[in-house]
């Protein structure tokens, strides 16, 4: 293990800084949207939910939802624009720094700002009163976790993507489908058995399952299950994406 | 030291073969050219000598390290022009020196004194803080060059350096490699322009399908292939007299597009006959230069004269 990906990660903060104002803003928005049109809107219309209001209850699912969109888009349209567009990572493998290097860079790069946002997701809860115990500072985290599973993943679509256009396959074969069957919105119970089953095979299920109930100050049943599931996504997934970024840029 | 050292280099992609068997050495301080048409090999060389591609036989010697095993040592030491621009659009003049300084450990206080000596080399001393987008291509290709600059390599490699640029900015960027030269520093570049090759490099390699035809300083080269004095022959009734006059007085005559091309070691007699025969034929859009054989003419003897694309 080397230390030389943090050239590229570095490299990309200093991009990052310039706009970071707005971009943080942009975090704080989107969950801010989601919590006051889903959770007060639809909300003020549910039941309880498992004996919470359905606004504290989505904040444990949109947590990882926002981590989830930020790490696939980083490592989706801006990654592809690095490699591709603006060839930053031809000039950076001219350098010592190998193809290698770069995509940890990257991934780790795209896991951090999915970072941001998920903890945005936090803090807006909190200041909406949604957190009760010290058990939801165990979400960060699953959001780190989480943003290196969309993160690796993505980086598999940016290694066979031909052009920016192929990224809505993904989006609406994929990410699309996770929002809604992962249970993000409403409990997973609700659907039909067989969805149920194949929401378990989504990653995004798994952060779920650990973010709502530490949101909601309880200790998830098997924890350590969701989280070996979503290390292995994220391991392998980084794999192939390695795998495929190497036949792209070295042949 | 060894600067580069190729031996039985082989590469193809899909079955077609880029490069073909090359072998050359760079000698220190020397500037070697690369000089092939379109598709001949020159840029997949390049890459693998840096390590960025793996051959399928063959050995490097980049900078004293095996290639590809110790690529990314042998590359502290090299500098990288690369054909196509890629700096870093979201970052100003000063700034893509400086994190490019960073990929080589280079300690921050180093790349403050560096950077203000590269951008007076670059004329853009004035313009550290510029975005990139506002920079014309010459000024872009001059960051480039003192990009790979900031190690102070041993060895530069240089990807068709002045490709796409208006002559002006060529002519700079000529006299800022020939300063590198100066200096000592030894360089690699692929061109297909022959003036630059026949401006800058001490020794040409003539590519073409993947191999290396023929070597040497581009005094030699003209003298081993080539006669020393060309007519042109162009405009109408220019294949006419070819086809009879020009065959006969010429050692060696071929046509490419609608010039033919005479060669000879004395060409009075071609001159003096094209003379009498635009006199004679009251062929005034006959045009004929005569000249000394270049570079060009070697290219065109050895690479053939077909279309490449």
């Amino acid at each position: 293990m080397n230390l030389r990906f943090i050239h590229v990660w570095r490299r990309n903060l200093l991009v990052w800084r310039k706009l970071a104002i707005p971009s943080m803003l942009g975090n704080l928005a989107d969950p801010l949207l989601y919590m006051l049109g889903l959770g007060y809107g639809l909300g003020s219309m549910l039941p309880q939910m498992q004996g919470v209001s359905y606004v504290a209850f989505l904040a444990g699912g949109v947590v990882c939802s926002s981590t989830m969109f930020t790490a696939s888009f980083e490592a989706m349209y801006s990654a592809f624009s690095r490699m591709h567009v603006q060839r930053t990572w031809d000039a950076i493998i001219n350098a010592p720094l190998t193809l290698d290097d770069v995509v940890m860079g990257e991934w780790v790069w795209a896991a951090s700002k999915s970072v941001l946002s998920g903890c945005a997701v936090l803090l807006v809860a909190a200041a909406m009163g949604l957190i009760g115990s010290p058990l939801a500072l165990l979400i960060v985290p699953v959001i780190m976790l989480t943003g290196l599973v969309f993160a690796a993943l993505g980086l598999i679509v940016t290694a066979l993507s031909p052009s920016y256009d192929f990224f809505m396959y993904y989006f609406t074969l994929a990410i699309t489908p996770m929002m809604l069957l992962c249970g993000v919105f409403y409990p997973l119970e609700q659907l039909p058995a067989f969805a149920q089953i194949a929401a378990q095979a989504l990653p995004l299920t798994h952060a779920v399952a650990l973010s709502r109930p530490l949101m909601l100050g309880v200790v998830p049943a098997h924890a350590w299950l969701h989280v070996l599931v979503l290390a292995l996504y994220a391991s392998v997934s980084f794999s192939v994406a390695q795998h495929y970024l190497r036949r792209r840029i070295l042949t | 030291m060894t600067l580069l050292s190729v031996r039985g280099l082989r590469k193809s992609y899909a079955g077609k073969a880029a490069v073909a068997g090359v072998d050359f050495d760079l000698a220190p301080g020397e500037c070697f050219g690369l000089l092939g048409p379109n598709g001949a090999g020159k840029t997949t060389t390049l890459r693998l000598a840096l390590g960025l591609t793996l051959a399928d036989s063959g050995s490097i010697t980049l900078l004293d390290c095996a290639v590809p095993a110790q690529a990314r040592e042998a590359r502290v030491r090299a500098g990288v022009v690369p054909q196509l621009d890629n700096l870093d659009p979201d970052f100003t003049v000063r700034e893509n020196l400086l994190v490019y300084g960073r990929y080589f450990d280079i300690p921050h206080a180093e790349l403050e004194k560096r950077i203000p000596d590269l951008l007076e080399y670059a004329g853009l001393a004035s313009r550290g803080d510029a975005s990139i987008r506002a920079l014309s291509g010459g000024m872009k290709r001059r960051l480039t060059l003192a990009r790979a600059l900031i190690n102070d390599p041993d060895l530069l490699f240089l990807d068709e350096p002045t490709t796409g640029l208006d002559p002006q900015a060529r002519h700079v960027i000529w006299e800022r490699l020939r300063q590198l030269t100066l200096r000592g520093k030894t360089l690699l570049l692929t061109t297909h322009f022959m003036e630059e090759a026949e401006r800058l490099c001490h020794r040409i390699a003539i590519m073409d399908n993947g191999r290396i035809i023929s070597t040497g300083t581009p005094r030699e080269l003209i003298a081993a292939n080539i006669e020393p004095e060309v007519v042109e022959v162009y405009g109408d009734g220019a294949e006419a007299w070819a086809a009879s006059a020009g065959a006969k007085l010429a050692e060696r005559c071929e046509q490419h597009g609608e010039t033919v091309f005479c060669y000879a070691h004395d060409a009075r007699a071609l001159v003096a006959d094209l003379g009498a025969y635009s006199e004679q034929n009251n062929a005034q859009d006959l045009r004929y230069l005569h000249r000394r054989a270049n570079l060009e003419d070697v290219f065109l003897k050895l690479t053939g004269r077909e279309l490449r694309d």
